[in-house]
């Protein structure tokens, strides 16, 4: 059923690890050809296209720091032109940045969290619009959160936040471009073993581990079905303004 | 793996309510993933011809006839289906009915009887299916949600009721089944045109509403619910659970 992603365009923004350079092993393996976003993992991104690029596959690397204006569309536009055109676009880079009390945010910290994680992904889609319609459609997969839908752990009040905020743009958009023929949904991780959590405490990890239904935490892995799913018309060209939970039933949103 | 991850060979799937609409197209989209599927329905001759017609394009599918609000009728059928096909690996539970009624005129009999056939079928054929499932320690299950799950209409209020208990007795599933590795998550449908709808879309004015309604501006085909089915179905789905996917053309997300 996942034909139709042979020789699709895929950028995925964030992709040099984790959920993202999993997704891209995925989308490569399925046959499309992929554009990998990165910023500060320059290795692993040449670890993953590497990887890609050992099996047959296409993989591009763009570089770019998103949270810096003008970036997201500079980084879209490199992909594009490497990809030659866009039907896919995986808004994915994104970060918790770090833990700290609500009463201890700073300015600073809150503007970094929202650059990356809202206004990197309003920008990279601006940028994109045009050329999934060049395309005659296309797919928008944003990476939502189950904090996105709960309200964020100890310290992650404005991750929270801003992922609500990514759920309810996915809804908005999806209203917006179906006309255009995009599809905009989400997918919205739980607790994933993946070097997002390199600086949550083992204990706190443990504490998630148990609270999820399945009684694991996810592997990065875990998510890829979900985006070849959303990104392929035959399997869920009916779908749009969804977010998808993958989170071994850990809240039942 | 990306094929792999979707492959559904060598699975036994049950798919309630199959000789028609939206669970004929689920079931037929299951067996050319590779699973053989058990057909099911109440009319024993709709049934078999059902069956003739999957054979006919090749997929593997055995008729099984049974009422899925009889508790001893199920749990004789899924005994029978386990001991001759094999043990079941997806549950599809699809089987559902409309009456359609505003509640001031409504008799309880009738609001009874679609609470009975659309949501506590679930939890008998469900359970019954599960105690295989824990047993052998894995398996999956789809319940068949609808927009109803969320949001109402007028006349349809047993089938609302009945739908939005859907969705959180989903949850249930994955709250008691997930230790066993069984992944229950569930599928609502938006506006798809099959004969339970034949007075909605053969209604002009509510036609030309669902068209201006639905972002996708047009009503779903039931092949359209297969990727879904397949998707839930699959590994590629083995973290998710107690989840419903909306497939809807986005008319859930607008407003």
């Amino acid at each position: 059923m996942l034909d139709d992603l042979v020789e699709k365009r895929v950028l995925i923004t964030g992709g040099s690890t984790g959920i993202g350079a999993a997704a891209a092993k995925a989308f490569a393996q399925a046959g499309a050809a992929v554009a990998l976003h990165f910023n500060a993992s320059g290795r692993e991104a040449d670890t993953v296209a590497a990887a890609i690029r050992d099996q047959g596959g296409t993989c591009h690397l763009v570089k770019g720091d998103l949270i810096q204006r003008g970036e997201p569309k500079r980084v879209v536009q490199a992909a594009v032109q490497a990809l030659g055109g866009l039907d896919v676009l995986v808004n994915n880079a994104g970060s918790l940045v770090r833990r700290t009390p609500f009463e201890d945010l700073s300015d600073e910290l809150i503007d970094k969290i929202f650059d990356l994680n809202v206004r990197s992904v309003i920008a990279a889609t601006q940028a994109a619009i045009p050329y999934l319609e060049e395309a005659g459609g296309g797919t928008i997969i944003n990476v939502g959160s189950i904090a996105g839908t709960g309200s964020g752990g100890p310290g992650a009040s404005i991750y929270g936040a801003s992922k609500g905020f990514i759920h309810n743009l996915t809804r908005h958009l999806a209203g917006l471009l179906a006309s255009k023929n995009i599809r905009v949904n989400a997918v919205a991780p739980g607790v994933i073993a993946t070097p997002f959590h390199a600086a949550t405490p083992p204990e706190r990890m443990e504490a998630m581990r148990q609270s999820v239904p399945m009684g694991r935490v996810g592997k990065a892995e875990d998510c890829a079905g979900t985006f070849l799913f959303l990104a392929s018309n035959a399997m869920s060209g009916y779908i749009t303004g969804q977010t998808i939970h993958v989170n071994g039933g850990q809240l039942m949103a | 793996m990306s094929t792999s991850l979707f492959d559904l060979t060598g699975k036994v799937a049950l798919v309630t309510g199959s000789t028609s609409g939206l669970g004929q197209a689920i079931a037929g989209g299951l067996a050319e993933a590779g699973a053989a599927i058990i057909v099911n329905g109440r009319n024993a001759e709709r049934l078999e011809a059902s069956v003739a017609s999957f054979r006919k394009r090749g997929l593997k599918a055995e008729g099984y006839a049974f009422d899925v609000t009889s508790e001893p009728a199920v749990v004789e059928a899924i005994a029978n289906i386990e001991r001759e096909v094999g043990p079941i690996g997806i549950l599809v539970n699809n089987a559902g009915i409309q009456r359609r009624q505003p509640l001031v005129e409504m008799s309880t009999a009738a609001f009874e009887e679609v609470i009975k056939t659309n949501l506590t079928s679930l939890f008998i054929v469900g359970r019954t299916v599960a105690k295989g499932m824990i047993a052998r320690k894995g398996g999956k299950i789809i319940n068949i949600a609808s927009l109803a799950s969320e949001v109402a209409r007028r006349t349809i209020g047993p089938y609302t009721a009945a739908k939005g208990g859907v969705r959180q007795l989903t949850k249930t599933m994955c709250v008691e089944w997930a230790e066993h590795n069984i992944q229950t998550n569930a599928i609502g449908p938006g506006y798809f045109r099959t004969e339970l709808n034949r007075a909605l879309w053969s209604d002009q004015k509510f036609n030309e509403w669902v068209e201006a309604r639905t972002p996708a501006a047009r009503w779903g085909l039931p092949e359209e619910l297969i990727g879904a089915a397949v998707f839930l179905s699959s590994a590629a789905s083995d973290f998710m659970n107690g989840q419903t996917i909306y497939v809807d053309g986005g008319l859930l997300a607008s407003m």
